[in-house]
């Protein structure tokens, strides 16, 4: 093990961009999975006939097949149809596919968690279905959600890694780049330690973060 | 419409795949609900460098990617002079990972528990050990088993990172079947179902138990 040798101004250089590019990748995902999964759950909970049953077989296959295949699935196998996607694109689109499915469920069981009576007040001072949503019943459970919310980052983050089998230039990969240099096999062990150790301070404070937020929410 | 020949005509590898996929699975179930329950005890024993080491366990592992875990036994420790073939490699990352999530299921089981059940058991003259063998965990079982089975199905899925580690799992068994058809798509939706086999009635069995969980109480 060299870690004077591993960790130079240049690698870590490379290491901190490629961190920061999962960060990207997962942000703008964990954004767009909201949007999505937002809509989904909320059509889940209004009971919309027939589109809500059809989102509900849809989350079921996605929650219950690897990311690993989504991630391969979008980079392989759209281009057969295609549809061609940079590593960077896929990655984003595969993790949206994944985090949207989960997302909708916490966004469900968040919605549901409201008490039904908040609704039919909405509705029986007069606001319409729509409103007494988005008014009345969204707010107070947006509330409840943010600490699972930010939990299914954590895992957004840690599954980002993934992507390194489509050479999105992320951490992992930037890793494997340092050590795959002529004589780099001395540099593996501290950079996978470095790696970790980045992704666990990152996640770490998240879960404090998400654990504080559940203590005062509840 | 899917080409199902392709499952035919590579009968044979997926069926490997799908073998060792349920292998891996089910040990790492073994490996990780033995060594999660002993670090749930670690952490709510009345010792504090006990606490300290489940503590930091389950902290780092929940919060590292199981890929880096992978890589750094079937990649980093063959530089130490450790070496272990892509199974076993796969296998105990699997293990370490999921372990750190099985003790936090567990320690909401035990923790579920009456606190008087526990000073019941010690007042009648049980030791701390076996008020937990004997009283506490055979409770707190009942409780940890829909997320256990949470757990499992991470695990199955989980499981498909050890293609990247060159152990024939299913996953890697449709990337070596892609490669030899040169069909990418029907392979990879193939691969889906072929999970989804295994996932799907699990998670119905959870749900099921969940909710007789929740009338029973």
């Amino acid at each position: 093990m060299d870690f004077a040798g591993a960790y130079t101004p240049d690698h870590l250089k490379f290491l901190l961009e490629g961190f920061l590019v999962t960060l990207k990748v997962a942000g703008i995902a964990i954004v767009l999975s909201f949007i999505i999964g937002g809509l989904i759950g909320t059509i889940r909970y209004a009971k919309i006939p027939i589109l809500s049953q059809i989102l509900a077989i849809l989350v079921e296959l996605i929650r219950n097949v690897p990311l690993l295949l989504i991630i391969f699935f979008t980079f392989f196998a759209l281009p057969e149809v295609g549809i061609k996607l940079t590593p960077t694109m896929a990655a984003i689109t595969a993790l949206t596919i994944f985090e949207s499915a989960m997302l909708s469920e916490v966004i469900r069981s968040g919605l549901n968690s409201i008490h039904k009576g908040q609704l039919e007040a909405g509705r029986s001072s007069g606001l319409s279905y729509v409103q007494t949503l988005w008014h009345i019943v969204l707010p107070q459970a947006l509330r409840r959600m943010v600490p699972p919310i930010v939990s299914q980052f954590i895992s957004l983050l840690k599954d980002t890694s993934l992507a390194v089998v489509i050479s999105l230039s992320e951490l992992m990969h930037n890793g494997s780049v340092i050590y795959a240099q002529p004589g780099g096999d001395k540099f593996i062990m501290p950079i996978f330690i470095l790696i970790a150790g980045m992704y666990f301070v990152v996640n770490y404070a998240l879960s404090i973060i998400a654990r504080r937020l559940e203590l005062k929410t509840t | 419409m899917l080409d199902f020949t392709i499952l035919t005509e590579n009968w044979d590898m997926y069926a490997e795949g799908f073998k060792v996929t349920l292998l891996c699975s089910l040990l790492a179930l073994i490996g990780s609900f033995l060594l999660g329950t002993i670090l749930a005890v670690f952490r709510i024993a009345p010792i504090k460098p006990l606490n300290w080491i489940g503590t930091i366990y389950v902290e780092f592992f929940r919060n590292i990617p199981l890929l880096i875990i992978a890589f750094t036994i079937f990649v980093g420790l063959p530089t130490l002079g450790i070496s272990f073939d892509g199974f076993q490699a796969g296998t105990i990352a699997l293990i370490i990972y999921t372990s750190a999530f099985i003790a936090e299921a567990i320690r909401a089981g035990i923790l579920a528990v009456h606190k008087g059940q526990t000073e019941a058991a010690r007042s009648s003259g049980l030791t701390y050990i076996e008020t937990m063998r004997y009283v506490i965990l055979p409770q707190a079982i009942k409780i940890v088993i829909p997320p256990l089975g949470n757990q499992f199905i991470n695990l199955v899925k989980n499981s498909s990172i050890l293609s990247v580690i060159a152990a024939g799992e299913l996953m890697y068994q449709a990337d070596l079947i892609s490669l030899r058809t040169y069909v990418v798509f029907d392979v990879y939706i193939i691969v889906a179902l072929l999970y989804l086999v295994i996932t799907l009635p699990l998670s119905y069995g959870v749900n099921y138990l969940e909710k007789r969980l929740a009338k029973s109480n």
